[in-house]
């Protein structure tokens, strides 16, 4: 038999990116999280960040825009050169503007897509922007497990990382489609997240966590607004744990991730 | 790592249902493509279609996830004894102790393109029977087999374009050695829809024939639809001489282009190079490379171009899309399996469609045999993705 590990897989968290309604990044969000200040919850706001070339800038779809601006505010928050990077990239949907548009144009009697729109409508678009972005040349995984793609990224994140014994970047980004989608996956806004997490712990880290399958059901978050905003977009299922790091509060933390299953993640400040 | 047992697999393409058709098409070169017919699509192009896949019928309990993409994931799976080859790991290991990693670019969204045109008239709406989360979500074909089969272990789909079906091995392989699980049924299911037939189109990457790999007359890709799928374990003890393992991968992006290669195959040489070490093998023990050879001019060239800087012109290789079609998502599992079945029965199959290739490989024009220890399979996709697998006898 080979070998295998005997413990649940573990990684420490170096730095957090965050992006969402009402939530500008990872310290406005941990003050919110850890109950300083209140929530008001205002439109998400996208920018295409300056450090893709400008071919690529204008092309940038939203998802795109949330996962870069998500994924470079931790790299920055670490003082880390993310061209060194492998990179977890996890959501539920591709962008939902970009979809709606091609279908719409398939549904007509002119079926000529646009070749950039083709070219955004794969569910790796966000993992090729920020190579490009970056320089990174390392493993981007790109996944996908519905309104649990958080908790399946962070499992495939954590897992890279006790296994090949390297830093890995978590990026997990949803954005909302328009309309008839919308109607059909009622995605509100746009929210990502993004951990960067390293094999090692020392003074740096924020935090240790290891992950592991469990019957349990998921934590909520004690404020109504907050909560309706985990159970909304399917990156913010992530809310319960960053709750736990805005508050430096060790413990279990149980996020959603699939129908049999959820994620049950032992945090320790 | 560690090599990984290979203890079933099977694919089905336009050449036929199982292993069987398409390893008598690999024996005589033969070719599955024929002119686009499919749909109400009209485009000068060529398409590898699976025959029968929408007559396929989905359990009653199973129907929200009815669409060409699972109903082809459900073809694939009966193939080859490999739904009973499931069965009996999960009763070995129990249920819970087997992952589910599949790999898709395009799901379901055949059945959203269609629901497009019965949109209500006066609201725009899509109508009832239109089903997002059983068709149209990348994670449709993960969660409709891992509940064909009752499974309750960990599950995703890995989307990053054509190299999709190719990283859910290295994915499965890491989820076996974090010990989070005993086996991993991994694989691609890919289907035709309109989205590719007209996206690759208008990249002008498709070609108007049947395509030709690596041919210095290659115009383009024909696209096809595939399900593949493997069974992957701890190796035992004492392993059968005839065993099939999982040796390595290695992934890589190009931080380049979002549809085009690096043009010196920059991050397709890593990818090799990162699977050659993974398995801790050197470029001479590879005795068969397939190639991901999609017959567009710009992959075939630096493709061409990596793997004679690793390699030279000392390993015989070929890409199989002429065969096969390019199957996308499906692609990197549909070649895994002609891999294992170049393993045990000795082929080096013909890159069917390809007549005169480009100077500088060993590219194989018919189908040879011979014993063949280890194979490397390349996948490449959009956005710079890249992934190499080997798979071998034991050492």
């Amino acid at each position: 038999m080979n070998p295998t590990m005997a413990t649940p897989p573990s990684a420490s968290i170096r730095s957090i990116g965050v992006l969402g309604p009402g939530l500008a990044d990872w310290p406005a969000c941990a003050a919110i999280l850890s109950g300083e200040t209140a929530w008001a919850p205002a439109k998400t706001v996208l920018a295409a960040p300056d450090l893709l070339p400008p071919a690529e800038r204008r092309r940038a779809v939203r998802v795109v825009k949330l996962a870069l601006t998500v994924g470079l505010e931790a790299t920055r928050a670490a003082g880390v050169d993310p061209a060194e990077l492998a990179t977890v990239f996890s959501s539920s949907g591709g962008d939902g503007v970009n979809c709606h548009q091609i279908c719409e144009t398939l549904a007509s009697d002119d079926r000529q897509i646009s070749p950039t729109r083709f070219h955004n409508s794969v569910h790796n678009a966000a993992a090729g922007y920020w190579s490009i972005a970056t320089g990174a040349t390392a493993s981007a995984a790109v996944l996908c497990a519905y309104d649990g793609s958080f908790a399946a990224g962070l499992l495939e994140a954590i897992t890279q990382v006790a296994v090949d014994r390297a830093p890995c970047l978590l990026i997990a980004y949803d954005a909302d489609y328009p309309e008839p989608l919308r109607a059909k996956r009622p995605v509100p806004d746009a929210f990502g997240v993004a951990l960067l997490l390293t094999p090692e712990t020392d003074g740096r880290a924020i935090g240790r966590i290891s992950a592991q399958l469990t019957d349990g059901s998921a934590d909520s978050l004690a404020d109504p607004a907050l909560d309706e905003l985990r159970r909304a977009i399917p990156a913010a299922r992530s809310l319960p744990l960053l709750a736990a790091i805005a508050r430096d509060r060790s413990g279990r933390v149980v996020l959603d991730y699939l129908d049999h299953a959820r994620l049950a993640v032992d945090f320790c400040a | 790592m560690h090599p990984l047992l290979i203890s079933s697999y099977t694919a089905t393409t336009c050449l036929g249902r199982g292993r069987e058709p398409l390893r008598e098409a690999l024996l005589a070169g033969a070719s599955g493509l024929k002119p686009c017919d499919f749909e109400t699509v009209v485009l000068p192009t060529w398409i590898g279609e699976v025959a029968g896949t929408d007559e396929e019928k989905l359990p009653a309990a199973l129907a929200r996830f009815d669409c060409r993409n699972n109903r082809l994931a459900q073809l694939g799976l009966v193939q080859d004894g490999f739904a009973d080859a499931v069965r009996a790991a999960a009763a070995r290991y129990g249920n819970d102790r087997i992952g589910v990693f599949l790999g898709t670019s395009t799901s379901g969204i055949l059945e959203t393109e269609l629901a497009y045109r019965r949109r209500d008239p006066q609201t725009g709406a899509l109508p009832q029977d239109f089903d997002y989360a059983g068709s149209h979500n990348t994670f449709s074909v993960g969660a409709f087999v891992q509940a064909w089969f009752g499974l309750k272990g960990p599950a995703v789909v890995v989307s990053s374009a054509c190299s999709s079906s190719a990283k859910v091995f290295a994915a499965a392989a890491r989820m076996m050695a974090a010990g989070l699980i005993d086996a991993a049924l991994v694989g691609g299911v890919d289907s035709l829809c309109l989205t590719t037939l007209y996206g690759f189109n208008s990249l002008e990457l498709t070609s108007s024939h049947a395509c030709r790999p690596f041919d210095r007359a290659r115009d383009g890709i024909s696209i096809g639809e595939a399900a593949a799928f493997a069974l992957l374990e701890r190796t035992p003890d004492a392993l059968p001489p005839d065993a099939i393992l999982l040796l390595g991968s290695g992934e890589s992006s190009d931080a380049y282009h979002m549809s085009s290669p690096h043009p010196e195959g920059r991050g397709a040489r890593h990818a090799m190079a990162a699977a050659l070490a993974s398995a801790g093998l050197a470029p001479q023990d590879i005795d068969y490379i397939n190639l991901h050879g999609t017959a567009t001019p710009s992959n075939d060239a630096a493709e061409g171009r990596a793997v004679t800087d690793l390699f030279g012109n000392a390993a015989p290789c070929s890409s199989t899309k002429g065969a096969t079609g390019h199957t996308l998502g499906a692609a990197g599992g549909v070649e895994a399996v002609i891999a294992a079945l170049a393993i045990r029965d000795g082929i080096l199959p013909a890159g069917a469609g390809t007549n005169d290739p480009e100077p500088g490989l060993d590219y194989v024009l018919a189908t040879r045999r011979r014993s063949v220890r280890r194979v490397l399979s390349n996948s490449f996709g959009f956005g710079g993705t890249n992934c190499s697998l080997i798979l071998g006898r034991a050492a």
